[in-house]
């Protein structure tokens, strides 16, 4: 056989093929390889959504969150994008920017009621829809507090800086625990901006500048941020919080072996604390430093590569995905907030008077996107090394300077951002 | 010699090397010009600018240096400002390094190093302090890496080049860390020496009778290096006592025996016959080792993270971090310039030092 015969013969063969499918294949990559409960449930969604209609086949690849970005990247650099992707909602605008994601083509009616974090914007325009968000609280035990003559805060009276300084002294002078107060340290990476910069938000800071989004001067190192970086380091320099160095298996135990009085943890781990105290757990809002309280918002959301050729079959997969009994689903399976009240409604954990409903109303009340910015994934890097240095006993105001001025090369190097 | 057989009718020898050369040359001497190239653009890992010839600033903003003295601040009247402890008080540096028009050269730099001069501190400014800090950590790791871990080698070689009932099992426990992957051994480490309850920790205060103190000894900018020097000279121990094993082998016995029946000391046979027999074998080891060190890497990505307070910092982990986390291949391409550039000077060096000396 010729070369020639063989290319023909190949390219029958795959016409005959699709033919005989009759659906035309759209590729689809997600995150969350390697959990079970998590696998079941989107496999669920795909052959529901392949047997509910004939036009489209969606076929699933899951990767390992920690190599996800990296995966997209290294795919998207060799022109191999699928049609289908997840997308951290803060590192969105990036992709979004470089050119890897299109703009979302689904009706906006759909998503009207859903909790402003799961909705992706970039440049006025939603590239990226959640179906779920996350929320985090100051997780402790009424016994704890009511013991030790602690107020017990409400999203409309949350605890002020000096009542909760207060708090974590009364805690540590008590010395039932080792530290009052879990951080969570031991979680590099994206955790430190998505934890801690709403902090910084409290006191009146930023990672960067909002108003512009072309520098981080006077936002990151102003004096609002200069108080929170010592109060930050204050809470290492007196021994309240376990530091850089903490075990990753305290992280995830600690609270619940008594170690730790107060724990500043996501909902996703709320399941574990409350099989484990019950009607005792609190889930309390975030204390308020001075300009209102403050947590992240955003989660893992979908999108439509920009090299998809089937953008109305992946938005047609993505609306499907959208139902309330997927919402629901991924909600029962792993903790998550159901980003609408009636899927909430569907749920054990979110209903009303549902044990873990307080994180709805979190999301709701207190939840602010991290800077909507193309230049957010390296802002969060160096602000997680201001954070981890200043913990460490590093000047503050020169710490802050010195991220303050790496964010500005880099903003100033990429031709601020598109902004 | 006339010309080498090397380009004579070889076809079938150049044809079996040349998967081995061609994928050499794609993936390790390619990728090496591209570096070359990229380290003088503004190459971003993703980005839809177009990338722009920037000439020499990448290597600009990692080396630039500036010394700045500062003279005590003094009250209206001229005499010093002291504090409580009897200290001068010096202005900040950010007066200077944050948009003085004065001082435009430093604009933008921070503290390395500072020490006192009489009155006045001199300050030395560097544009890149946490580039600065990995080089002197890498260094640092090499220099005391390099002879420890050689020397521990040949000592576990010279104890396992015995004939002893067993001595398998000896040569296999001291190999076992090598075959294990860096990674998990990282991983393991950093439980040993976890500051609450780690296995070191449990294991000094047990030894001590409680009377020491736990080490955090990731956590502590002083203990950070030298913990992750401990744990990879005993990791890569193995490999190197068997390159050095292999050379003890290929030692003629004849000349032990000459040796005995010429009644020398164990330190003599050592000195007049097993070192000079090694030469060869120490020039490949110490250049093994100070290139493998010079590619710190794994460990200090799983155990530390160039932290706290960038005691552990290196070359190759700052590389990464910039062109992959930071998504600036240009600077990441830029240090990987200079770090070749410094082992090949370091390599040359190693070799003129060692070279035969007839």
């Amino acid at each position: 056989m010729t070369r020639t015969n063989l290319m023909a013969g190949t390219i029958l063969a795959s016409a005959l093929a699709t033919g005989a499918a009759a659906q035309t294949e759209l590729s689809m990559w997600y995150h969350g390889a390697g959990n079970e409960v998590e696998s079941d449930i989107i496999n669920g969604i795909v052959n529901d959504f392949n047997e509910s209609q004939e036009e489209w086949r969606v076929s699933l690849q899951s990767f390992p969150q920690g190599s996800y970005n990296d995966s997209v990247i290294a795919a998207a650099l060799a022109g191999n994008l699928p049609d289908i992707l997840d997308v951290d909602g803060p590192v969105m605008p990036n992709w979004a920017w470089s050119g890897y994601l299109q703009p979302l083509p689904i009706d906006e009616a759909i998503i009207e009621n859903f909790l402003p974090g799961t909705k992706g914007e970039w440049d006025g325009k939603l590239y990226s829809i959640g179906l779920w968000d996350a929320a985090v609280a100051m997780v402790t035990r009424q016994s704890y507090l009511e013991e030790h003559g602690i107020r017990i805060p409400t999203l409309e009276e949350p605890w002020t800086l000096e009542e909760f300084d207060a708090a974590l002294v009364t805690l540590k002078d008590s010395g039932d625990f080792q530290y009052p107060l879990d951080l969570g340290m031991a979680w590099t990476g994206e955790w430190y901006p998505y934890a801690f910069s709403p902090f910084l938000q409290s006191f009146g800071g930023d990672i960067v500048d909002r108003e512009t989004y072309t520098t981080a001067e006077g936002a990151l190192n102003g004096d609002a941020a200069v108080e929170f970086g010592e109060w930050w380091q204050s809470l290492f320099e007196r021994d309240l919080v376990p530091g850089t160095s903490q075990d990753p298996a305290d992280r995830e135990n600690g609270f619940v072996e008594g170690k730790y009085a107060i724990s500043w943890n996501g909902n996703w781990a709320a399941m574990n604390i409350l099989n484990e105290f019950g009607e005792d757990t609190l889930f309390l809002p975030a204390p308020d430093f001075g300009n209102g309280p403050v947590i992240g918002a955003a989660s893992w959301q979908f999108g439509v590569s920009a090299s998809s050729e089937h953008p109305e079959g992946a938005a047609a997969f993505i609306e499907f995905a959208l139902q309330d009994e997927y919402l629901a689903a991924f909600s029962n399976g792993i903790g998550l907030i159901p980003p609408t009240e009636s899927a909430a409604a569907m749920t054990e954990n979110y209903k009303d008077g549902g044990p873990m409903a307080v994180f709805y109303d979190l999301s709701e009340s207190q939840a602010k996107l991290r800077p909507v910015t193309p230049g957010y994934v390296v802002a969060a890097k160096v602000f997680e090394k201001a954070l981890a240095d200043i913990a460490n006993g590093a000047d503050v105001v020169d710490t802050l300077d010195a991220a303050v001025d790496e964010i500005d090369a880099d903003i100033e190097r990429n031709q601020g951002y598109g902004h | 010699m006339s010309r080498s057989r090397l380009t004579q009718s070889n076809r079938a020898g150049w044809a079996m090397a040349l998967p081995g050369f061609g994928l050499i040359a794609v993936f390790i001497i390619l990728p090496f010009f591209f570096a070359f190239g990229l380290s003088f653009t503004n190459q971003r890992l993703i980005s839809p600018n177009p990338t722009e010839w920037v000439g020499l600033d990448n290597y600009r903003q990692l080396m630039g240096m500036g010394v700045l003295t500062l003279e005590p601040e003094r009250d209206d009247e001229g005499t010093l400002i002291r504090d409580e402890d009897g200290a001068l008080a010096y202005p900040r540096l950010r007066n200077f390094t944050r948009g003085n028009p004065d001082y435009a050269h430093l604009d933008g730099m921070r503290e390395w190093l500072s020490w006192s001069w009489g009155e006045n501190q001199v300050v030395v400014l560097a544009r890149d302090v946490v580039f600065m800090t990995a080089i002197v950590n890498t260094l640092t790791f090499v220099l005391i890496v390099a002879p420890v871990q050689a020397a521990l080698a040949l000592g576990l070689a010279l104890l396992i080049n015995q004939r002893l009932r067993g001595i398998n099992i000896f040569r296999t426990i001291y190999f076992m860390p090598v075959v294990v992957s860096i990674v998990v051994v990282s991983l393991l480490w950093r439980f040993i020496y976890d500051g609450n309850d780690g296995l070191l920790n449990n294991i000094l205060s047990a030894v001590t009778f409680g009377a020491f103190e736990p080490v955090d000894w990731l956590g502590n900018p002083d203990t950070a290096l030298p913990a992750i020097m401990a744990m990879s000279i005993w990791q890569a121990v193995g490999f190197h006592m068997v390159i050095w094993l292999a050379g003890l082998q290929t030692i003629s016995p004849t000349l032990y025996e000459a040796a005995e029946i010429e009644g020398t000391s164990r330190w003599q046979t050592f000195r007049y016959v097993t070192w000079p027999g090694l030469r060869n074998t120490a020039v490949l080891i110490l250049i093994v080792i100070t290139m493998q060190a010079f590619a710190l890497f794994a460990q200090i990505d799983v155990m530390t993270g160039g932290g706290p307070l960038d005691s552990t910092q290196t070359i190759v982990f700052q590389a990464v971090e910039r062109g992959y986390g930071k998504q600036d291949i240009s600077g990441g391409s830029t240090i990987s310039v200079l770090l070749f550039l410094l082992v090949l000077t370091i390599s040359l060096i190693q070799r003129y030092l060692t070279r035969e000396r007839n």
